[in-house]
């Protein structure tokens, strides 16, 4: 997606590093780059640096090395306050002492904006988070879904054309964060503006953002927008972060023609597509998706590489049916079926054989 | 409902219904039938019971050992019992005389002020009332000592006569035996100290016709001699005015006529010879005693606080007094307590000010520092506390005086001339600075523990809407903060008004509050009274400021922590 959109960068980290304590680099070489308009989701685990990208963004922050560039000039020395970001906090940091129209008011206030323009400006912002009749109250009056779009109300009302939010929904329960979630993108891409979006939630991730930016330990694992995340992992961190995932260790016995072969450690021979491996004699880790796994036989490719079976458990999830196998000694290895009318269900105990595509099967790193 | 099979199932089960039935419009039932607030409350009643019954010996301790006194006290901001208790009579005959004219009044009242002065003298409460009205007039408290003595002889002059005439009237058994009934005299006689109880005097039938006045004052004799005195009532010898009262009721009226009990022979011949007694003119004989008994302002000064609760005490703490016309203000050479009231108010508006400026600061620091270096600078914020009230006074004495470190080193630095130093100490400067550093924990603690609530995400928040680190703290910091300075500047403010001690020992005779004034009045003067009333006023005034102060900024916003 992103190199189909114009290549000059709108925000950019140029080799950046950041140490609180002098000791532990935090952020360790963060190199990214985003174009105009992008909605960019940076993921990772707790303690992974997230907010700390954020935080040298907005400006709260200075990073000990490198560049921050905005529209291609450098924003290290420039104050948070002149820097023009919207940001939406984690625990939306609404003014307490003033109501819902004068938090709106506040940016408005301090860039000299005359009243009448600014009534203007935020009726219509509030109108776009559907808050109008909320002007009045104050933010312990609200709920925190409410509280939340007033928070995003806040950060888009003097039209800044980056917006940062830091885990916006973490605090809201499942049905009220879908629901914002697809509000927030909706409104991005409406105005237009560049959004980056830190979450641990991955399903959040992966649905709201043209790009996502898989963190951990203080560097960017994987880059891409989701479906490539998704379906084509760069290593194993990335493979185990996203999605369900089976894994499989082994060492490579030859690579050719772009198909591995990979000898398993309980000894079974199968094949993967090399994506961090090189040579034979490698160690390596294999990664399908539980979805990409088949048993009915039909269904195989010929000469498919297969592995014996033994179905330890089915659990009926409604839509999908999920079940526990015993694979090449590990008992953890999942299996997702759909709901269909002439799906097989599984018994416990029952033998049978599994196989994939060769090109769901990924050699990772070890 | 409609399906009831039977009447009877009807009604049985109309309460259920009721509970169930939406458009049931009467009051809520409860499952038993009564209606449900009832209930409520009933349930309610029994959990605030419980609830007091926990808390009773707390309120009860509270109750008495501080509520009650505070009520005792300022109850003696008004209570006046004193004069008319000490004088019930001249007080009584006062209210028909005219406080207005140029009269003193007449002898009938100084014949009430003798026997009232003679009873008063004998009980020793004449100096307590002299020093009562001395607040009110000066050589009052003088005029009552020195009347004492010279009271009590005052009606010797009849007592002399009767002894005179006759030397039956000398001896108390001699007054006894008509006075006292058969039967007291029967138990009274052979009685002693060691047989106990002395049994009570016994008035003998038919003599307070016979003889009401004296019948009047023996009683009281009796009374005063077997209780207070602990003496032998029939053996001590009667009060002079005993005799006046006598000599009073056989020139008077009386039924000694068909009198033929005990004595009749004594009492019908001093009856013969009373008429032509040298008798006494009191008003005369209180001049003799001080010419300032026919002094007009003594008796308007005793008129006007004869009733038994005064406004005199509240007028007094104001500048004002009593006078003939209802009140006025005192002499602009004796007005204190005004000048007091407005120096205390605006000296505890600067020191909380002072301990805002000082203090603001300080919680900003500690609420923003590293919790550990913020425990270490709160130790040092509480220090002062640890140390003596007075030593630390005292430390601003050494500090601040002519020769004291402060000007010391000015002079050193060349900022003051030595011939021209600041004078620090003992005024009004001097109680500023002692008490803004004495009270500044004060408001330090209240401001830090608000402080530490408000959380530094909105001071980013509002540095990423545009504001510049001043616009940040002074539209969000600083409003979320003025809770604790709220609570900061109640607390300081009221410690403020109520100090004595520092005001005392370094604010020299500018630099006093109207609380030197009270400790004054309940330690030295001992005018009580006063001194509740001045309490009253301001305890009045604190209650005024909380409640516009919670009018105006509410006090819900006040957080102590
Ligand atoms: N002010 C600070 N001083 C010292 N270390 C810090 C500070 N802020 C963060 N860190 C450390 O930096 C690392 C990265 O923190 P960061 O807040 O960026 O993580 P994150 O990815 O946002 O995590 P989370 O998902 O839990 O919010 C963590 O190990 C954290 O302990
Ligand atoms: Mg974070």
């Amino acid at each position: 997606m992103a190199d189909t959109k114009s290549t000059d960068a709108f925000v950019e980290f140029e080799r950046v590093q950041k140490s609180y304590d002098g000791e532990n680099l935090v952020v360790k070489d963060l190199n990214l780059s985003m174009p105009k308009g992008e909605f960019l989701t940076m993921l990772g685990p707790s303690g992974s640096g997230k907010t700390t990208c954020l935080m040298m963004l907005a400006g709260f922050e200075t990073a000990t090395h490198g560049d921050i560039r905005l529209s291609g000039t450098s924003i290290n020395n420039i104050p948070p306050h002149k820097r023009g970001i919207g940001m939406v906090f984690q625990n939306y940091a609404l003014f307490p002492h003033m109501t819902v129209a004068e938090n709106l008011s506040f940016p408005l206030e301090v860039r000299k904006i005359g009243k009448s323009e600014r009534e203007e400006k935020i009726m219509r912002t509030l109108g776009m988070v559907q808050m109008e009749d909320f002007a009045g109250r104050r933010p312990a009056q609200l709920s925190g879904g409410q509280q939340q779009r007033i928070a995003l109300a806040r950060a888009l009302v003097f039209e800044p054309e980056l917006v940062l939010m830091d885990e916006p929904l973490g605090a809201l329960d499942k049905q009220l964060r879908e629901t914002l979630q697809f509000e927030i993108t909706r409104l991005a891409h409406d105005l237009g503006i560049t959004v980056v979006y830190v979450t641990h939630d991955q399903t959040e991730a992966l649905t709201m953002s043209d790009r996502v930016a898989v963190f951990d330990d203080g560097r960017i694992q994987q880059l891409a927008p989701p479906d490539q995340l998704y379906e084509s992992p760069e290593n194993s961190f990335v493979a185990q972060f996203i999605g369900e995932n089976n894994t499989l260790d082994g060492v490579v016995k030859e690579i050719k023609g772009g198909v591995a072969m990979v000898q398993l450690d309980s000894g079974e021979l199968i094949q993967a597509k090399p994506i961090n491996v090189t040579k034979a004699g490698e160690r390596t880790r294999v990664s399908i998706r539980p979805e990409r796994v088949e048993f009915d036989k039909s269904r195989m490719q010929d000469g498919a590489f297969t592995l014996k079976a033994e179905v330890l458990e089915f659990i009926y999830m409604g839509d999908i049916f999920r079940t526990r196998l015993r694979v090449a000694g590990r008992d953890d290895f999942i299996v997702k079926t759909r709901n269909a009318p002439d799906q097989i269900r599984l018994t416990p105990g029952t033998q049978i054989e599994i196989g994939w595509l060769p090109e769901d099967c990924r050699a990772l790193d070890a | 409902m409609s399906d009831a099979p039977t009447a009877q199932t009807a009604s049985s089960s109309a309460a259920e219904a009721r509970i169930a039935d939406a458009a049931y419009t009467g009051p809520m039932l409860a499952a038993d039938g009564t209606p449900l607030k009832k209930s409520l409350n009933r349930a309610l009643r029994l959990q605030k019971m419980r609830a007091l019954a926990l808390i009773a010996p707390l309120l009860i301790f509270v109750l008495v050992t501080f509520i009650a006194p505070i009520a005792d006290m300022l109850f003696r901001s008004v209570e006046n019992e004193i004069v008319s208790e000490t004088l019930p009579r001249t007080t009584t005959l006062l209210a028909n005389w005219d406080a207005k004219g140029t009269e003193i009044p007449d002898e009938a009242v100084f014949e009430a002020l003798y026997d009232d002065m003679f009873y008063a003298i004998e009980a020793k409460e004449h100096t307590k009332l002299g020093g009562r009205l001395n607040y009110e007039l000066t050589g009052m408290a003088s005029l009552f000592r020195k009347s004492g003595r010279k009271v009590e002889d005052m009606g010797e002059v009849y007592q002399d006569q009767f002894e005179g005439l006759d030397a039956f009237w000398k001896t108390g058994e001699n007054w006894n035996s008509f006075m006292g009934s058969d039967e007291w005299l029967a138990s009274m006689a052979g009685w002693t100290k060691a047989d106990g109880r002395q049994p009570k005097f016994k008035l003998r039938e038919g003599m307070a016709d016979v003889l009401p006045a004296t019948t009047a004052t023996y009683l009281k004799y009796a009374a005063f001699t077997q209780n207070e005195d602990q003496k032998n009532l029939y053996t001590t010898d009667p009060w002079a005015i005993v005799y006046s009262s006598l000599h009073k009721d056989l020139t008077g009226e009386n039924a000694l006529a068909d009198y033929a009990g005990p004595a009749a022979e004594q009492l019908k011949a001093g009856a013969a010879a009373a008429t032509s007694f040298e008798t006494v003119n009191f008003s005369e004989a209180f001049l003799d005693i001080d010419k300032k008994w026919h002094d007009l302002d003594v008796w308007t000064t005793i008129k006007a606080y004869s009733p038994k609760l005064t406004s005199g005490y509240f007028l007094n703490a104001i500048d004002m007094q009593k006078s003939v016309d209802g009140a006025e203000m005192r002499p602009e050479n004796q007005q204190i307590y005004g000048i007091l009231f407005y120096r205390t108010m605006k000296m505890s508006v600067i020191i909380t000010l002072s301990c805002i400026m000082l203090g603001y600061p300080v919680a900003w620091i500690l609420a923003n520092l590293p919790a550990r270096q913020a425990n270490l600078l709160l130790i040092l914020v509480l220090l002062p506390f640890w140390t003596s009230l007075l030593v630390r006074t005292s430390a601003w004495k050494v500090l601040l005086q002519d020769q004291g470190v402060i000007n010391d080193t000015l002079v050193w630095l060349g900022i003051v001339a030595t011939d021209d130093r600041l004078a620090l100490i003992n005024n009004q400067t001097g109680t500023i600075i002692a008490m803004t550093h004495i009270l500044l924990p004060f408001m330090i603690l209240p401001l830090y523990s608000v402080m530490q609530t408000i959380q530094p995400t909105y001071l980013r928040a509002a540095k990423s809407l545009g504001a510049t680190n001043w616009t940040a703290f002074w539209r969000v910091y600083f409003p979320q903060s003025v809770p604790g300075i709220g609570a900061g500047s109640i607390l300081v403010f009221i410690l403020a008004i109520g100090y004595y001690i520092t005001p005392a020992i370094v604010g020299g005779t500018e630099g006093t509050f109207i609380s030197n004034r009270i400790a004054y009045h309940i330690s030295s003067s001992l005018n009580w009274g006063l001194g509740a009333a001045l309490g009253a006023i301001l305890l009045a005034a604190v209650m005024l400021l909380y409640y516009a102060y919670d009018k105006i900024v509410g006090i819900d916003n006040v957080k102590l922590g």
